[in-house]
């Protein structure tokens, strides 16, 4: 969409006047500074999933709209975390998060702040084989998404 | 030639002038006094003081309706941004052209809780077509060309164009572009031939053909186009309130509305047909009532929309057709003449009897009374005394749906009501929108004593700009249509419907300059309408009040959440 102030609004607003569930949305501009581009993450009917498209087309800001669900894709989602890291928990914290890929980026005497990325439902098993009381704080960025191989999202 | 250096408010004005613009209606305020000054020094278009901004708005989009034109409104910033707020989501859900310009703050206060600060561009976002804030005084000329293309282009709609005070006094070089280039919009006009042919296939084939057609059809200006095409094919049709002159009324194929307040027939034929022609429509819920009941029996549906998100948005369409709803009539009918020795007039013969027997019920008939006023004969006779071919304005509740029932149109754009948003208060700044117009022409405002009163202060501004607009009030001191609702439904509970503390009509006109005659025998309807239409009162406007039937109700009617085919037809079919 058009990289202008106001864009996300207008498509916000429209989630949220026509009733349509935002599960997630992110935005950043693209390597074309007048462009932004944007991954929602959505859920409904075949036909609401219609709706929701056209309605999105209409807006003037938006450039084009592609359903990633339409043909193989990739998704993925940076989490923040913070956990306990006192004495007991230290090692523990430091294997789960080797099998997650996850990285540690702070350190602290009595947390460890780490870094992971992937699919949703991986940052859910994640957070899912940590023990509760050990998660401090989390912050997710909602997923962004790209089709495989040739499939293109672009403006000419 | 050097372009000249002018300031944004000169800009504005000079960009209205390169749109043609003939009229500007609006209302002064701090924050647009640059622009003010700069029509002070123009002679291009004519201003039009309304007495509050929505009326501002509401004849805008009446001048716009009626013309085919962009109407422009021009408002203060903070309360008049607010104010034409109703105005801009009327224009939205009817799809009418129309450019609002909006003052704002200067561009430093902005964020600052200023005086007469809001959010316009927020405030507006989900009722218009698109809006912009104008942050740099070189960037008008452009907005102001995108804003006129993007109101009149696609599905038209209204635009608004939020101008802060500082840009105003800025000046730059004047440069307007001839073209506009949108990447991100690129509306169809042309409809897929293939799809075309498809259609045109299924409605030769059809044995219960029915065409069903809206606003679209008279704001795509494709009167002409769809009868030509319903004249080749000969089959029978109904038109929404908002496509009422789109068919001419009294063609034997004009079934008469369709909806909640639509006749036997035409509601009968949309239920029963097998092929559903849907041209400039959108199926909304006044129209096909329940849409389970609606769609329980099956049947075949074309649909010819400019917007795609109208399609399949309440009903699955079988053959979807995205374009100007003009073009692709036109395109149907040349179609059509390549193959029409396949199209077998017969084949619906046995669905045109049908339609016969259901017309036979008279649906529209209603017990006439000698002592006491019935609205549905004052709008007969406003028919007969203005031969058909006047401008009627409605406001919203019975005395429109009565205005639509028994004001048979014969041309698009003369039917000139809310359908969409339903907003109480239009009646009067339409009827001055359409006068200013055409001022020949005669125009019929309909109304009633409680909308009526929602704009009551544009009596001003009619005698200040000497609109001649009839005002045929439907006084039945009710809310009628609400009281009708708390009749059928509420167990007779009136609650708040009646409208006591009434003015003097007669005196309140006459107050505000202009003629007041209040009816109240039926004999007396014809002789006050003829006389208010008189020669003698062509320059007045006269303010008729017609005291009616307290307990007339609106019918048929289909109950909310009913089908279309389970209509309540006169009072003693309940």
């Amino acid at each position: 969409m058009e990289n202008e102030s106001g864009a996300l609004s207008r498509v916000s607003g429209l989630f949220s006047a026509r009733g349509y569930n935002i599960e997630s949305l992110t935005v950043a501009p693209t390597e074309d500074a007048t462009l932004s581009r944007m991954t929602i993450v959505t859920s409904g009917s075949d036909s609401v999933i219609e709706q929701i498209i056209k309605q999105l087309n209409k807006l003037i800001d938006v450039v084009r709209v592609l359903d990633l669900n339409d043909g193989k894709h990739i998704e993925r989602e940076l989490m923040l975390v913070k956990v306990k890291a006192t004495n007991k928990y230290r090692d523990e914290m430091k294997r789960i998060s080797d099998i997650f890929r996850a990285r540690i980026i702070d350190v602290s005497d009595n947390t460890f702040t780490i870094e992971l990325t992937g699919s949703a439902s991986k940052l859910d098993a994640y957070l899912d084989s940590l023990d509760s009381d050990s998660i401090i704080e989390t912050v997710r960025t909602g997923a962004s998404g790209i089709g495989r191989g040739d499939r293109i999202l672009k403006v000419q | 030639m050097k372009p000249e250096i002018i300031t944004g408010a000169e800009i504005v004005i000079r960009s209205l002038q390169k749109e043609s613009v003939d009229f500007v209606f609006g209302y002064p305020g701090g924050a647009v006094l640059n622009i003010y000054d700069a029509i002070f020094n123009q002679k291009h278009f004519k201003h039009v003081l309304v007495r509050h901004e929505q009326a501002a708005v509401h004849a805008a989009d009446a001048f716009s309706r009626s013309s085919g034109k962009v109407g422009v409104a021009l408002v203060t910033s903070g309360p008049g941004a607010t104010n034409a707020v109703t105005g801009i989501a009327t224009a939205y859900m009817d799809s009418v052209p129309m450019v609002i310009i909006s003052g704002q703050v200067p561009t430093h206060a902005i964020g600052e809780d200023a005086f007469q600060e809001c959010d316009t561009v927020g405030i507006t976002r989900p009722c218009v077509k698109h809006n912009f804030l104008i942050k740099d005084v070189k960037k008008i000329a452009s907005t102001m060309k995108k804003a006129f293309y993007l109101a009149s282009s696609g599905r038209p709609g209204p635009v608004l164009v939020d101008i802060p005070k500082d840009i105003t006094a800025e000046k730059t070089e004047f440069i307007y572009p001839d073209k506009i280039n949108l990447r991100s919009y690129t509306p169809v006009s042309k409809g897929h031939t293939g799809q075309i042919k498809k259609a045109l296939e299924l409605l030769l084939n059809a044995k219960k053909p029915m065409i069903y057609s809206g606003g679209g059809v008279v704001l795509g200006d494709a009167s002409n186009a769809l009868q030509k095409i319903v004249n080749a094919l000969g089959f029978p049709i109904t038109n929404t309130l908002m496509g009422l002159g789109g068919f001419p009324a009294s063609d034997e194929k004009f079934l008469g509305m369709l909806g909640m307040h639509g006749t036997y027939e035409a509601n009968m034929a949309m239920q029963d047909c097998d092929v559903l022609f849907a041209v400039g429509a959108r199926f909304d819920d006044r129209v096909i009532g329940n849409p389970d009941h609606f769609l329980s029996k099956p049947r075949k549906i074309i649909h010819v929309d400019i917007d795609p998100a109208s399609i399949s948005k309440r009903v699955k369409i079988d053959v979807p057709i995205v374009g100007d709803v003009k073009s692709v009539l036109e395109d149907m009918y040349l179609i059509y003449n390549e193959f029409n020795e396949k199209h077998d007039k017969n084949n619906i013969t046995s669905w045109m009897e049908q339609i016969k027997e259901w017309s036979k019920k008279d649906c529209m008939a209603y017990k006439d009374d000698e002592s006491v006023i019935k609205p549905q004969r004052v709008i007969q006779t406003l028919h007969k005394v203005t031969k058909g071919d006047a401008f009627v304005t409605s406001d919203v509740g019975q005395h429109q749906m009565w205005a639509a029932q028994y004001y048979p149109f014969e041309k698009p754009r003369r039917w000139i009501n809310s359908g969409g948003l339903g907003t109480m208060g239009v009646g009067l700044p339409y009827a001055m929108g359409c006068q200013l117009a055409f001022p020949e022409l005669q125009v019929a405002c309909v109304t009633g004593e409680a909308s009526i009163q929602m704009c009551i202060q544009e009596l001003s501004t009619c005698k200040q700009f000497h609109l001649p607009v009839k005002i045929i009030n439907l006084n039945n001191r009710y809310m009628g249509m609400v009281r009708q609702w708390q009749e059928f439904f509420y167990g007779n509970r009136y609650a708040e419907s009646y409208m006591d503390a009434l003015p003097d009509f007669v005196k309140l006109a006459e107050s505000y300059g202009h003629i007041g005659m209040k009816i109240e025998k039926p004999s007396e309807i014809e002789p006050a309408l003829k006389e208010a239409f008189s020669p003698k009162l062509k320059e007045r406007l006269v303010f008729m009040d017609f005291i009616t039937d307290q307990s007339e109700n609106v019918f048929p009617m289909v109950p909310n959440g009913k089908g279309l085919s389970e209509m309540i037809l006169a009072e003693d079919d309940q």
